[in-house]
């Protein structure tokens, strides 16, 4: 359909069939010496312009590794990326060339990392790491780059910017360090924003406030946020849509508010009901029960099936599809429709 | 940063102190008898022998001689030999012949061995890796002194004779600043290799930190990632061995300017040592422990320049 050499820079900014990023059957795996890892088995998920789509899941379910697909940061090798594809409007960004990729990353699709004090080089100043965007994407003098750094540090609100703009990472609180990670990718006005695990390293009140910040700044300029976080209580304020991921699949992917009313997934349940509340307050906490999938050793059938409640025998054998359940809901369980009515488990 | 300059100079006394007495203790339990080595073969009379030790105080309490050496040295009197040289005199134009070698050595230990590690780092795993390791292994194994003779007689006698091309000299400081080529190169083996692993690991480490996984996604090109975001922070710990390298350089001079006959500090110790020169050899110990201490305080300080998170108060 399209032609994978064409620079995306020449391609119309919007194409009424396509979504400005679709994620199609990826599938990503690691060599390595105990054997061959499939961290991703044939994800999808799409975003469009000004949409936020959670991206739910232990540590090890894929989520990441998807991430860092769609940005293309996988060290390859070990990864290699046997089948999938990445299409950025519209155009498989797996079949760029490495100039054309880097002309997308940082400039159209940018990213944040958990950890900001690992994130952010130590050696240089934050004001260096931000105006670096202008100053390479956009060919300014190291004088204009610090005028837009310090811009960028006050939109996210970083007191006296205007002298903190020589300081180094280190001399920042976490969650500063966090606003500075946000300055640096919203720096060139990207189209998608991927936040991985953005507050996972923060104290819960600074939490709200960097959630705040981002819808904030989606909402002012539009972009298309992929949130990747394993926290329920962070995605229901801000999110659209929620992909639940499990053993490098999507197993559940639905509107947000439809997850909370009812989930269609054994996992996407098992996650709500581990999410202490208050008015069950003296009861015991509930968790799922088991382990997560050793992804070198993966459960036969269904992944889900060692730790669920709603187990059948063909669930030991048979790797349930993606049903759909409606026009923007499925689920990856045989018994999805029990799940929902919440008959069993 | 100029206080903590001072203190670590101030530092610099006790240790400086404690290295000459340590090896002052050394040379004075070393067997036999310094102004018999004078007279040679032939027995000294008995009456100047005695008036030397009586000059020389060499009959005084180990602790006694000490403190008038010591005295010497800070009122900038390195003493006179037994032959009644001055050791200062000895000294002229000695240490810049070594200070020369080591600088030599370190320059081309930096330029091959950061290059070839950085080289290897990138291309980990292949074959030019496997091979910049081996060589590094190969030039550990191989003793200095053995390295120095064969390359000598390689370079000096059988290429030399058979092209009669000289490509660099063997021996002496006849030839300037070509002459300390070869025994630099000689000099450096050892600590090039080490360089190089010290290098290549540094770099890799650096290359799978987060910030480089961050500099990749704010779509810097590769170059600018290795060049600009990795080197500094891969610089660091190479800072250290560089620095405390100069001093084992200096002292492993000794084995060098033998074998090229170069008329350093080095050779001079070795001689020293030999005649019994105590005054010279301790001399030569103290300047090259001073050179030492300063060499690490540079290094300290060169940490801050190049690591923000280190602020010196």
């Amino acid at each position: 359909m399209t032609n994978p050499s064409v620079d995306t820079h020449l391609l119309p900014a919007d194409r009424s069939a396509e979504p400005l990023l679709a994620v199609d059957n990826l599938h990503v795996e690691f060599k390595t010496r105990q054997g061959l890892v499939r961290a991703v088995n044939g994800v999808s998920y799409s975003l469009s312009a000004g949409e936020t789509l959670a991206v739910l899941g232990e540590s090890g379910s894929g989520k990441s590794v998807t991430a860092q697909a769609i940005m293309g940061i996988l060290d390859m090798p070990p990864a290699r990326i046997p089948k999938g594809e990445v299409r950025f409007h519209g155009t498989d960004m797996l079949r760029l060339s490495e100039e054309a990729r880097t002309q997308i990353r940082g400039q159209r699709i940018a990213m944040i990392f958990q950890d900001a004090l690992s994130a952010l080089n130590p050696v240089f100043t934050v004001g260096w790491q931000i105006a670096e965007m202008f100053r390479v994407h956009k060919g300014m003098s190291k004088k204009q780059g610090y005028a837009k750094a310090v811009e960028l540090m006050e939109r996210v609100r970083i007191p006296a910017a205007k002298q903190r703009v020589h300081d180094y990472p280190h001399q920042f609180s976490g969650g500063m360090r966090q606003r500075i990670m946000i300055a640096m990718s919203i720096a060139l006005d990207p189209e998608v924003l991927i936040a991985d695990e953005p507050t996972t390293a923060l104290d819960v009140t600074v939490q709200a406030q960097i959630m705040e910040l981002l819808a904030e700044l989606q909402r002012e300029s539009n972009m298309g946020l992929i949130l990747i976080t394993h926290d329920l209580g962070v995605v229901a304020d801000v999110a659209d849509k929620i992909a639940v991921m499990y053993g490098g699949r999507i197993v559940e992917h639905a509107l947000v508010h439809d997850v909370y009313a009812s989930p269609a997934h054994p996992y996407s349940k098992g996650l709500l009901e581990s999410i202490p509340r208050v008015d069950l307050k003296g009861q015991d906490l509930y968790a799922i029960k088991g382990l997560p999938p050793n992804l070198l050793d993966m459960p036969t059938g269904c992944a889900f099936h060692p730790r669920c409640p709603y187990r059948r025998d063909n669930c030991v054998t048979d790797v349930p599809p993606l049903y759909e359940i409606s026009g923007t809901r499925s689920s990856a369980c045989h018994y999805f429709r029990e799940v929902l009515d919440g008959t069993s488990g | 940063m100029g206080r903590y300059a001072l203190r670590r100079l101030l530092q610099a006394i006790p240790v400086l102190v404690g290295t000459t007495f340590f090896i002052f203790v050394i040379v004075y339990a070393l067997p036999g008898d310094p102004i018999q080595a004078l007279g040679g073969d032939r027995r000294m009379d008995p009456v100047i022998a005695r008036a030397l030790r009586d000059k020389f105080g060499l009959d005084d309490p180990l602790l006694v001689q000490y403190w008038h050496y010591l005295t010497g040295i800070f009122s900038g009197n390195f003493g006179t030999t037994f032959r009644g040289v001055e050791v200062s005199s000895i000294f002229a134009g000695k240490f810049q012949v070594t200070l020369q070698l080591a600088l030599t050595a370190l320059v081309m230990e930096a330029i091959i061995g950061v290059g070839l590690g950085l080289w290897s780092a990138l291309r980990r795993g292949r074959w030019q890796d496997q091979f910049v390791l081996a060589v590094t292994l190969l030039l550990v194994s191989i003793p200095p002194l053995v390295m120095g003779f064969v390359l000598q007689l390689w370079l000096g006698v059988k290429f030399k004779l058979g092209t009669g091309i000289e490509l660099v000299p063997v021996a002496g400081i006849g030839a300037g600043e070509k002459s300390y080529l070869l025994p630099g190169f000689v000099l450096a083996t050892t600590s090039i290799a080490y360089l190089t692993r010290l290098t290549r690991t540094s770099l890799m480490e650096t290359l799978r930190s987060d910030f480089i996984r961050t500099a990749v996604a704010k779509g810097m090109p590769r170059r600018r990632v290795l060049g600009r975001h990795a080197l500094r922070n891969s610089l660091i710990p190479l800072v250290t061995y560089l620095g405390a390298d100069l001093g084992a350089l200096m002292g492993g001079a000794v084995i060098t300017e033998t074998i090229f006959n170069l008329p350093g500090i080095g050779l001079q110790l070795f001689q020293s040592v030999y005649l019994r020169e105590n005054t010279v050899v301790v001399g030569i110990v103290t300047v090259l422990v001073l050179i030492y201490v300063v060499a690490n305080l540079v290094v300290d300080l060169l940490y801050a320049v190049l690591d923000p998170r280190i602020r010196y108060e």
